[in-house]
C-alpha cells in the first residue's frame, strides 16, 4: 500500500522531501534527531525516500535520558540496523554522574539537564551545523511561528522576534561558522496526517502505541508505566495491569498512558479523532505556564 | 468528522480513512488590519471544525481571564496569539501557520499580521497560498491596510480574493452597509490581478457565515466562508506550463548510478523526453524517474523526484533541467519586483547574494527604476528602498542564471535576495523580464590584452587598496609608496577620495547609498587601470566592507591588495589634518565615518599597517616588500 498521488498527503510528502534535499545540499554537518517516537519514525522514512537510492547522507543521534521505555532502546537499536545507518547517542555524562532524574529533581530541572543541555552538548561535541527535528507547527502555540529553517546563535538560542522570512521554496541556509540551523520537514503535517501516513505506508512503530495490558501506576492524575524498578512506589501506591497505550513517548516517569482497546492503526486513528484531549498534554513538561514551551525553546529546547 | 458516529464499524472506518486521504489541500492567508479580528476568525474556524481540545480549551479559558477582551466570554483570538509578547501586546507579531480540516480539504492557513511594520510577513504568507482572505471590519469599512494587503496578495501572484466583512452583527446584519463595502472593494481591485473575488459578511465572534450559515442574514444568498474555500477551484497553472526542475542535490550512490534530485516546478516529464541544461543548453533524454515506491513512466509539478538522463552531460545543483522545445530564458540582467525585509536599506551597486531555484549568486541591483506606495500605487523616485518598500529594480548577477517571469511560474520567477555579512534574508523578488544586455551593449573584443600590455611595461598589474579612517595617513604613505615604484620604473597611477570627488564623483554626497556608488566606481575605474597594465594605489576611506568585497571581486584574486591603514580615531582626531573632525564633532558636516557614520574594519588585510608604531617611511617600505614577496615585482 502506498498513498494516492493526488492527495494531500503526497504533497506533505514532496515538501518534507525537499527540505532534507536542501540540507543535505547545503549544510556541511547535518544530522538527524531520532526520538523514535512516532513523527521521527515518519520524518526518517522520508529521509530514506528523499535521497534514495543512496542512504541519507547524514547519521541519526539520540539523546538518551537513560529514561526511556526499554522498548524504545530495542526498537531504536533494530531500526538503525535494518536501515543501514549510522546512529550516534549522547548522554549528559556530568547529569548522568549527579544522577539527575525525573523523581528527586522535578520535570522542569531533569528536561533541561537530561535533553537540553545534553543536546547542545552533542552538537557542539560533533559540530553539527543543521539539525532536522520532528516537530510539527500543529503541535503547541510557539510552534506554529517558528521557521522551517530556524536559525540558532552559537549558544543555541533562538530568538522568535528575529526570525528570518521564509518565502516560497527558497530557504535560506547561510550561517557563521559556530552557528547551525534547526530543521523541521515535519511543520506543515498534524497528528491526523501522521498518523494517516504511517497507515498508508505501513512505516513499523514503536509497540507502546497500540494498546496492551502494562503494569501503571496512578500519579498525579496520570498513568505511569512501572517500567523498571528504579519507579519507587509512594505509600498508598499500587502497580496494576490495565489495558493501556501511549499517544506520544517520552521518558517514562513523565509520560502519561491512556486507557484504551486500539490495538490496530485504523483503531488509533479512530480513537485520535474522537479524543477530546491534544496530544501534548500527556507530557507532564508542557503544563506548568501555557508559555512554557516558548521559554524552552529561547534556551535550546527542540 | 459528522461521519465518525456511522463508521461504528471497523471496516466502514478504514473506508472513512481511505476518503479522508484522498483530500485536496489548500493554503490560504488571512490578512487585515489590526482589530479587524483575524485571530478571532481563525480561532473560530479551529473551533468550529472541532480542532481545539479540551485541555486547550481549560487553557483558553484562564488566559482569557488574564489577557481576554471579550469579558466573560473566550476569547478565540488567544488561541492562536502563540508568542508571549503577542499575547502581552494584544498584536499578531508573527506568520503564524494553523491547520484544519474539513470533508473535503485540508487548510493550511498562514496568519499574518496587519500591524503596519510587519508587512514583510504578508508577503512571506502569500508567496506559498492560493486563496487571500482579506479581513474588514464592517463598522469601518475598507482601509488603506486592506488595499495594501490586496495589493501584494496580487503581486505575490495570488489568483483568489475573499472579501471578509466582519463585524457584521455591529452594524444589525445591515444588506445596504455590506454592499457598500463590497461597491468599494470591487471597484479597487478591478486593477489587480484577481481571478475571483467573493465578498462574504461574517461575524468571527459569533459564527454566522462562518462554517455554518447564519440565520441573521437572509438577504445573502452566497456561500459561507468554508463552503467557498471548499469549492473554490485553483487552476492547475504550474502543470499547464513546460516542465521544469531545479536540480537540487547529484545523486551518487555509486559509479553505475547518477540522478537529479528535485522538485518538479511546473510542467510533467516522461521517460524519453528530450530536456535540457537551461544555462548550458546540453540536453539529453530522461532514462529513468526514480522514487522508493518504484520507477515512474511520467511525473508532474510537485513531485519530489530523481531523474537520470541517457547522457553524460554535466549538470549540478543549482542547475535547471527544462524542456527541450520549451526552454526558459537564460541571462545575467533581469527587471523585477522587490520587496525589501530588512531595517538596513537596499542600496544599488552593493553586492548581495541571490537565491533562485537552488542556485545561490552574487547580484547587485543596478538600478532601482521606481518604488511604489502601496496605499495610492504612485511611482515614486527612489534611491535606496527602506524597510517593507516595493520597488521595481533592475538586477544584474554574476553570471547567466535559467528563470520563467513570476507571472508565469512562481518557482523559477521567485528569488531572494541575503546579505552577505549577516546571512539575513533581507530581500524577496519577482522577476518581471530578462534585460538583454547583449541586445544593447556588445563587449568589444580586443587584440591587445591586459598581459600584452603589462607585459610591455615589464610588470604585473595589481590594485593596492588603501582603507583607513579620515586622517589616517592612507594618502601619506600611498604617496610614498608610488614615489619608490616611479623610481624603480614601474607604471603607476593614484586614485585619491579627495580627488576623485572633485572630478567623477562630483555628483554624490556622503549618504550610505552615495558612498556605495562612490566606491563602485573607483573600483571600475582601478580595474580599467589594471586592464591597462598599471599597478594602481587607490586611496578610500572605503568603510564598508561589502563595498571592499566588491572591488576585489573585480578583478584576479592575486591583483587586489588590501592595505589597512590602521590609525585609533583618537590619533586621527589629533592630528586631522583638514580639520574635518573639528567640523563634524560640533555637527557641522553629517555622516561623517567613525563619528556619526560607522567603519567596519577589514577582516583579513593583505597588509596591516600600525600608524602608531612606525614612520610614514617604514610602512612604504613594508608595502614594497610585500609586493616583492608576492612576486608582483622583481626583488
Amino acid at each position: 500500500m502506498s498513498i494516492d498521488r493526488q492527495s494531500h498527503l503526497k504533497r506533505l510528502e514532496d515538501e518534507s522531501i525537499h527540505i532534507m534535499r536542501e540540507v543535505a545540499a547545503e549544510f556541511r554537518n547535518p544530522v538527524m534527531l531520532y526520538s523514535i517516537g512516532k513523527d521521527s519514525s515518519v520524518m526518517l522514512h522520508l529521509a530514506m525516500k528523499a535521497f534514495y537510492p543512496s542512504k541519507p547522507p547524514f547519521p541519526l543521534l539520540h539523546v538518551d535520558t537513560t529514561w526511556k521505555f526499554r522498548e524504545m532502546i530495542a526498537f531504536r537499536d533494530e531500526t538503525a540496523r535494518r536501515l543501514g545507518l549510522e546512529l550516534i547517542t549522547w548522554t549528559n555524562a556530568d547529569g548522568k554522574a549527579q544522577n539527575v532524574n525525573p523523581f528527586d529533581h522535578g520535570s522542569s530541572y531533569y528536561t533541561h539537564v537530561m535533553k537540553t543541555e545534553a543536546l547542545k552538548q552533542a552538537l557542539t561535541h560533533y559540530g553539527f551545523d543543521a539539525a532536522f527535528g520532528g516537530a510539527r507547527r500543529d503541535e503547541e502555540k510557539s510552534r506554529a511561528k517558528e521557521r522551517v529553517f530556524s536559525f540558532r546563535t552559537e549558544t543555541h538560542g533562538w530568538d522568535p522576534k528575529n526570525q528570518r522570512p521564509e518565502l516560497w521554496r527558497l530557504y535560506n541556509a547561510r550561517i557563521h561558522k559556530g552557528e547551525s540551523i534547526r530543521v523541521f520537514p515535519l511543520s506543515n503535517w498534524t497528528e491526523l496526517d501522521i498518523w494517516q501516513y504511517i497507515l498508508a505506508e505501513e512505516i513499523p512503530i514503536v509497540p507502546l502505541y497500540f494498546a496492551a495490558k502494562r503494569p501503571v501506576v496512578e500519579r498525579d492524575g496520570m498513568l505511569i508505566m512501572k517500567d523498571d524498578d528504579r519507579l519507587v512506589l509512594k505509600d498508598g501506591e499500587s502497580a496494576e495491569e490495565r489495558l493501556v497505550r501511549f499517544r506520544t513517548l517520552g521518558c517514562y516517569p513523565l509520560t502519561g498512558a491512556l486507557e484504551s482497546d486500539a490495538a490496530t492503526l485504523p483503531e488509533i486513528v479512530r480513537e485520535m479523532l474522537i479524543a477530546r484531549t491534544s496530544e501534548r498534554s500527556g507530557r507532564l513538561i508542557d503544563h506548568d505556564e501555557s508559555a512554557s514551551m516558548e521559554k524552552k525553546k529561547r534556551e535550546g529546547y527542540f | 468528522m459528522a461521519e465518525l458516529a456511522i463508521a461504528e464499524k471497523a471496516e466502514a472506518f478504514v473506508d472513512y480513512l481511505a476518503a479522508q486521504e484522498r483530500k485536496g489541500l489548500l493554503r490560504f492567508l488571512t490578512c487585515g488590519s489590526v482589530d479587524d479580528g483575524k485571530s478571532t476568525l481563525i480561532g473560530r474556524l479551529l473551533y468550529d471544525t472541532k480542532l481545539i481540545f479540551e485541555d486547550q480549551l481549560a487553557a483558553l479559558e484562564r488566559d482569557s481571564r488574564r489577557h481576554g477582551t471579550t469579558g466573560e466570554d473566550i476569547d478565540l483570538a488567544l488561541l492562536v496569539d502563540g508568542l508571549e509578547a503577542e499575547r502581552e501586546q494584544g498584536i499578531t507579531i508573527d506568520v503564524a501557520y494553523r491547520f484544519f480540516t474539513t470533508d473535503k480539504r485540508k487548510f493550511i492557513v498562514a496568519d499574518t499580521p496587519g500591524h503596519e511594520q510587519y508587512t514583510r510577513n504578508m508577503a512571506t504568507g502569500a508567496s506559498t497560498a492560493d486563496v487571500a482572505v482579506l479581513l474588514v471590519d464592517a463598522r469601518h469599512g475598507v482601509a488603506v491596510q486592506t488595499r495594501r494587503h490586496a495589493f501584494i496578495a496580487s503581486l505575490l501572484g495570488i489568483r483568489h480574493a475573499v472579501l471578509a466583512v466582519n463585524k457584521i452583527d455591529l452594524v444589525d446584519f445591515d444588506q445596504g452597509r455590506f454592499e457598500e463595502i463590497r461597491a468599494e472593494f470591487e471597484s479597487f481591485a478591478k486593477g489587480l490581478k484577481f481571478d475571483t473575488l467573493v465578498s462574504i459578511p461574517l461575524s468571527a465572534r459569533y459564527g454566522h457565515n462562518v462554517l455554518g450559515r447564519s440565520d441573521q442574514m437572509p438577504w445573502y444568498g452566497g456561500p459561507t466562508l468554508v463552503e467557498h474555500l471548499e469549492t473554490v477551484q485553483i487552476e492547475d497553472r504550474v502543470s499547464a506550463q513546460p516542465f521544469r526542475m531545479p536540480v537540487q542535490w547529484v545523486n551518487r550512490p555509486n559509479l553505475n548510478f547518477r540522478g537529479f534530485s528535485g522538485t518538479i516546478a511546473s510542467g510533467a516529464v516522461r521517460v524519453g523526453d528530450s530536456v535540457a541544461s537551461a544555462v548550458s543548453g546540453r540536453t539529453s533524454t530522461v532514462a529513468r524517474i526514480v522514487t522508493m515506491d518504484g520507477d515512474l513512466p511520467e511525473a508532474g509539478a510537485g513531485d519530489a523526484v530523481t531523474l537520470t538522463l541517457a547522457d553524460e552531460i554535466d549538470v549540478s545543483r543549482g542547475d535547471l533541467l527544462a524542456a527541450a522545445e520549451a526552454r526558459p530564458d537564460v541571462a545575467d540582467q533581469f527587471s523585477a519586483h522587490l520587496v525589501w525585509m530588512s531595517d538596513a536599506p537596499l542600496f544599488p551597486g552593493r553586492p548581495y547574494l541571490l537565491k533562485i531555484g537552488a542556485k545561490s549568486i552574487t547580484a547587485s541591483v543596478t538600478e532601482i527604476k521606481h518604488k511604489i506606495d502601496v496605499n495610492s500605487f504612485e511611482h515614486l523616485a527612489a534611491k535606496e528602498l527602506h524597510l517593507n518598500e516595493i520597488g521595481v529594480v533592475n538586477v544584474s548577477l554574476a553570471a547567466p542564471v535559467a528563470f520563467d517571469p513570476y507571472e508565469l511560474n512562481r518557482d523559477t520567477g521567485a528569488f531572494i535576495i541575503i546579505d552577505r555579512q549577516t546571512n539575513a534574508t533581507v530581500g524577496a523578488g519577482m522577476i518581471d523580464f530578462a534585460l538583454r544586455r547583449a541586445t544593447n551593449i556588445h563587449w568589444q573584443a580586443l587584440d591587445v590584452d591586459k598581459a600584452s600590455r603589462a607585459a610591455l611595461k615589464g610588470q604585473k598589474p595589481a590594485i593596492l587598496w588603501f582603507t583607513g579612517l579620515s586622517g589616517a595617513g592612507k594618502s601619506t604613505v600611498a604617496n610614498l609608496v608610488e614615489k619608490r615604484l616611479h623610481a624603480m620604473g614601474r607604471h603607476t597611477y593614484v586614485l585619491d577620495g579627495d580627488n576623485v570627488r572633485h572630478g567623477l564623483n562630483r555628483d554624490l554626497g556622503f549618504t550610505d547609498a552615495d558612498r556605495v556608488e562612490n566606491i563602485r566606481r573607483v573600483a571600475e575605474a582601478a580595474k580599467l587601470f589594471v586592464d591597462a597594465g598599471l599597478i594602481v594605489l587607490v586611496s578610500f576611506i572605503s568603510p564598508f566592507r561589502a563595498e571592499r568585497r566588491m572591488a576585489r571581486d573585480l578583478v584576479e584574486a592575486d591583483e587586489f591588495l588590501e592595505v589597512f591603514v590602521d590609525t585609533p580615531i583618537d590619533v586621527c582626531r589629533t592630528r586631522d589634518p583638514k580639520g574635518l573632525y573639528a567640523k563634524a564633532d560640533a555637527g557641522q558636516i553629517k555622516n561623517f565615518t567613525g563619528v556619526d557614520s560607522a567603519y567596519e574594519t577589514p577582516e583579513h588585510p593583505e597588509i596591516h599597517l600600525d600608524t602608531v608604531a612606525a614612520t610614514p617611511e617604514q610602512m612604504a617600505d613594508e608595502v614594497i616588500g610585500e609586493l616583492k614577496a608576492r612576486g608582483l615585482i622583481e626583488v
